[in-house]
């Protein structure tokens, strides 16, 4: 196949046309015949009691058409957590009901405590403002280490705030414990993970219909996986069968996860579109998405690495908090733990490895993945400290990671923390980044930015993460309530041009133009007569989403083998055209022969012949081109990445400039490499991001100072260095047809820790003794951490 | 968003008038009425434009003054350059949306405590000129979003006198880049004044031990010894007391450096 095509081409994404020219079609730009408006009273205290509310007068206003409390959702279910967690004591998790609409008490600022349903926006927006809610202010849980002492809970009916006690792997503890008490050397580590607003472009939006002459419902949401917010919203809350509930997600501008969960609002503008018989359209603010939208991180960690005399890692032990926030949101309980404790041997042949997570409910936004999910807080943690291990042992911070690498021969490797990790090669990935950082040049380059009173610092960092999550027999024995396949149908037309199906929901990720080039690779025909479709759990077959860097491995799996079907049918419709046997059919460049003949089909010709099938074999095929396949992996796929970042730093106001930053990954094999380009510097624009800039501050009361980007720091192209990124050095993925693996999340794993190895390698040759400085690296942190360490 | 009417004067007497109804509220570029409206947390009866003000418009020099009408954007401050410092600032307010939008008459009146204007009016010895007097700068700030403007009163136009030299730095707050420090140096034949903003609780303020260092020193080694206490400023997210007061002095010394 031409390589302007298939895989491996750098084709420009077809989607952008309709992104960059305003006619992408979001939940808001959808207007239904007579659709009404929901907005929702929200709570204004962090944590509340509530006494009576009162919506007599906002039933009355003009416009109003229905006004919904928590009263109105007691008979249904709640909203559940997707993975369940043991303590290490054996007691499953605490799982407090998280209702549609608050219920007795407010647990966070911006809890949706009722909903009014009107003509207009304005006039739902006045009438919200006429509900008198009577709500005692209760004490806000906001300090992890106060909750887990204090006597005032978020869930009255759990008598904790703390969700769970995790350990992992509870029997290395002991010998963990005894290799770290036994260590020639430790090195200790207190960090914060900072939290994260996702932030995504497009606020979250919903609209539910309800057709009362056949009992179907429809939900238009902005989802990453709409089949999955289908069985949450049939199975747990609303009770709507699976087969009335269409669930459409269309285009969605950005998730970074926040979009992989379902929603209370969701389920309001469902049944109040029963309640009013019309469409019910609710879409956020941008204040309610900083409140509402479930936020990323918020672990609080100590690490502890023992070395021996030459530098070799002994253990690592990590005890963490982890903020779940007011509720379980769909997978809060997964990230934290097999999402974050898995990863906790990092790159290195490290023999053991124990974490201890304590979930704890606090009286702020709920907490879930968000790019990266467990990876990047692993990462962190790791990466940081190993960087103070090599400044206390006085070695060379690249060696001592390379002394610790797992080597391309020690693959399939056991992790200590439990993976199987496929393949890799991270010397490889070293010597690649060394070359494309020029990390023999840094010297100068510091000696230059010293002659301009600035001091410079070099960073570095080796990742490792895990994505495609699977398999589902495995997951399932650890906790996971769903499985992690994937699934594709590819419907050949009777005119040759292609559907095709897939469950992952692109919302960024260029899904349009990658997945066409796997089906025009394998079929040899043009990519241009491929189209995909998603998002509608009404026209494709079934579909676990897109996140964790899951489309490509899992889905593009299930694509590759519904196209393996497709072939093996088409040959035999071709043979039978051609007047021999299937096994003499070879399909080269679309075209059907037969070796050593002239004979000859094209796909088209098969295809049509497949829907007209007159002379067809019909006592042994069936008509129609169309196949499906389920993918569900034998293993996670693996990513690994080695890093550098320079930074300079003003020592007069300790404002840190990013000066150069490089990634260098391993993806496997790559189908698209400049969405692949792409999505490593979303990765790294979000990763420096949350080292420098971001910054979610709840204040003792709970309120949450950073709700607006007068106060929210997003990262911005100026704030960005030009990125060097290679990923030349693909090791493929030996356990799926295409040998790939995720790309989406790397870029925020990998960064973070980099840039603040950077920023106190810069410190220390300003004569600062400062070893750690937490996440985002303000300027007035550095400045205060400057003052502090005189 | 609340309801509300609009009005648009074309003359000073017009927006005047228009001024005189009951909850009427001025409306410059919007820069920051609009997004308070849309989080209704102002409920004006009418919003009284001033952008078809023909004689707030425009930017006029004689001698060694500067007169800029309080409807001018800060994009035509920016491009103007007979006063380079200030154009300098113009050109650092916001982004370019922002600039062709927002006014320096909209700035000095709502005298937001991060906001740029104010420092260049307070070291420049401006003269706020409304539709019924002439305000001198130093008799014009009074404290965070507070200034001498009477009810309904309007800034048509402000007066600055050009220095011999003059900078403006400032040292962002990183969400919103407005000034988490801001100064302003303007140098004087009379004297140097030195006005921040971003920094105080009692919003922008003159530096006086600067001013008199500057005075008989224009240059940054002037400041040496100085130091600013750190009693009234801002301690927020972005930065602490200490931290703003810091910044002061090595925000006024690179301003004097470029200034020089």
């Amino acid at each position: 196949m031409p390589r302007d095509t298939g895989i491996g081409a750098a084709t420009l994404r077809r989607e952008d046309v309709r992104f960059l020219t305003g006619t992408g079609e979001y939940t808001d730009d959808i207007v239904l015949a007579k659709q009404t408006y929901a907005v929702f009273a929200r709570s204004t205290v962090a944590h509340g009691k509530i006494k009576s509310i009162d919506t007599s007068a906002a039933a009355q206003m003009p416009g109003v058409l229905a006004v919904f409390t928590g009263d109105d959702f007691v008979d249904v279910g709640g909203n559940p957590a997707g993975w369940l967690i043991n303590s290490r004591d054996g007691e499953p998790m605490k799982e407090p009901k998280r209702p549609v609409l608050a219920h007795g008490k407010v647990r966070h600022v911006g809890d949706a405590y009722a909903a009014v349903i009107a003509e207009t926006v304005e006039q739902a927006r006045d009438a919200v403002e006429a509900i008198e809610a009577d709500i005692e202010e209760l004490p806000a849980i906001i300090d992890m280490n106060a909750a887990l002492s204090s006597s005032t809970y978020v869930h009255d009916e759990i008598e904790t705030n703390q969700c769970f006690d995790w350990g992992w792997i509870e029997d290395n503890r002991e010998a963990t414990d005894t290799a770290i008490k036994n260590a020639h050397h430790v090195t200790t580590l207190e960090l914060v993970n900072n939290r994260l607003v996702p932030n995504a472009m497009e606020p979250r939006a919903s609209i539910g219909s309800y057709k009362a002459s056949t009992g179907e419902y429809t939900l238009h949401t902005t989802s990453q996986n709409p089949h999955l917010t289908r069985l949450l919203i049939s199975a747990f809350v609303l009770g709507i069968p699976e087969n009335m509930l269409t669930v459409i997600a269309p285009d969605v501008g950005g998730g970074f996860g926040s979009k992989i969960y379902h929603y209370g609002e969701e389920a309001l503008v469902l049944a109040a579109a029963k309640q009013v018989g019309r469409p019910v359209k609710w879409t956020a603010d941008r204040t309610e998405s900083f409140l509402t939208d479930a936020h990323g991180r918020d672990h609080v960690t100590k690490i502890e690495l023992a070395l021996d005399a030459e530098g070799n890692f002994l253990a690592f032990r990590t005890d963490t908090k982890a903020n779940v926030g007011a509720y379980l949101s769909n997978f809060s309980t997964a990230t934290p733990t097999f999402l974050h404790g898995t990863l906790m041997g990092g790159n290195y042949t490290v023999p053991l490895v124990y974490v201890n997570v304590k979930a704890v409910f606090t009286n702020t936004a709920p907490v879930d993945a968000y790019r990266g999910a467990g990876r990047p807080e692993a990462t962190y943690s790791i990466e940081r400290v190993i960087d103070k291990a090599a400044r206390e042992l006085g070695m060379d911070p690249i060696e001592l990671r390379r002394k610790n690498f797992v080597k391309p021969d020690q693959y399939p490797y056991a992790s200590a923390a439990g993976l199987e990790y496929d393949a890799g090669n991270y010397d490889a990935l070293m010597d690649k980044m060394e070359e494309v950082a020029d990390i023999s040049g840094f010297e100068a380059r510091r000696k230059a930015s010293e002659a301009k009173g600035l001091m410079r610092g070099l960073g570095v960092n080796a990742y490792i993460e895990a994505c495609g999550i699977a398999p589902s027999n495995l997951v399932g024995v650890l906790g996971s309530r769903v499985g992690l396949y994937d699934a594709a149908t590819v419907r050949v037309n009777a005119t040759g041009n292609i559907s095709v199906m897939v469950g992952a929901h692109s919302h960024g990720q260029g899904h349009e133009t990658a997945f066409p080039q796997v089906v025009s690779d394998m079929l040899g025909i043009d990519a241009s007569t491929i189209d995909i479709v998603h998002g509608d759990t009404s026209k494709i077959p079934f579909g676990m989403g897109t996140y964790g860097s899951r489309s490509l491995a899992v889905c593009g799996s299930a694509v590759v083998r519904a196209t393996e079907k497709i072939i093996v049918k088409a040959k035999k419709i071709a043979a039978h055209m051609l007047e021999v046997t299937d096994q003499d059919i070879s399909l080269n460049d679309g075209v059907f022969s037969v070796e050593g003949t002239n004979k000859s089909v094209t796909f088209g010709e098969v295809a049509l012949k497949a829907y007209i099938p007159h002379d067809y074999p019909l006592e042994s095929i069936e008509p129609g081109l169309e196949e499906t396949a389920f993918y569900d992996p034998a293993n996670f796929t693996y990513p690994s990445g080695a890093y550098a970042c320079e930074v300079e730093v003003d020592p007069e106001t300790g404002k840190v400039r990013v000066d150069r930053m490089c990634a260098v990954d391993d993806f496997g094999n790559v189908i698209n490499p400049m969405i692949v380009t792409g999505q490593v510097h979303g990765g790294l624009a979000q990763g420096i991001g949350q080292a420098l800039v971001e910054q979610t501050f709840y204040d003792e009361y709970g309120q949450l100072l950073s709700a607006s980007y007068m106060d929210y720091t997003m990262p911005r192209a100026d704030d960005l260095p030009m990125f060097q990124v290679d990923h030349s050095q693909g090791t493929p993925c030996v356990h799926n047809p295409l040998g790939v693996k995720g790309c989406g999340e790397a870029g925020a794993i990998g960064s973070p820790p980099t840039v603040v190895n950077a920023v106190v390698d810069a410190l220390q040759s300003g004569g600062h003794n400062i070893t750690h400085i937490d996440m985002p690296v303000t300027p007035v942190r550095v400045w205060e951490a400057m003052q502090n360490a005189k | 968003m609340y309801n509300f009417d609009v009005v648009t004067p074309n003359t000073i007497a017009e927006a005047a008038a228009a001024m005189a109804g009951d909850e009427a509220q001025a409306l410059g570029g919007g820069q920051t009425l609009i997004p308070t409206l849309k989080q209704r947390l102002a409920s004006p009866n009418t919003l009284v434009s001033l952008s078809g003000v023909s004689e707030m418009q425009g930017i006029t020099k004689s001698g060694d003054t500067l007169r800029i009408g309080g409807a001018t954007t800060h994009h035509a401050v920016a491009s103007d350059g007979s006063y380079p410092g200030l154009s300098g600032l113009a050109g650092q307010i916001g982004d370019p949306a922002v600039r062709n939008r927002g006014t320096i008459g909209g700035s000095l009146a709502n005298n937001d405590p991060a906001a740029c204007y104010p420092a260049a009016a307070l070291a420049s010895g401006a003269t706020i000129i409304t539709n019924t007097r002439e305000i001198a700068a130093d008799d014009y700030f009074q404290g965070m979003f507070e200034t001498a403007l009477e009810e309904g009163e309007i800034i048509t136009a402000v007066s600055f006198p050009i220095p011999q030299a003059a900078n403006y730095q400032k040292f962002v707050q990183p969400a919103s880049r407005f000034a988490l420090v801001g100064v302003f140096v303007a140098k004087y034949a009379s004297g140097v004044r030195v006005a921040v903003t971003g920094a105080s609780n009692d919003g922008v303020f003159r530096w006086t031990e600067a001013e008199e260092a500057l005075s008989r020193d224009f240059s940054a080694a002037a400041l040496e010894g100085l130091s600013v206490s750190e009693d009234d400023m801002i301690s927020d997210l972005h930065g602490t007391a200490r931290y703003r007061a810091h910044l002061i002095k090595v925000v006024t010394a690179r301003a004097v450096t470029a200034a020089s």
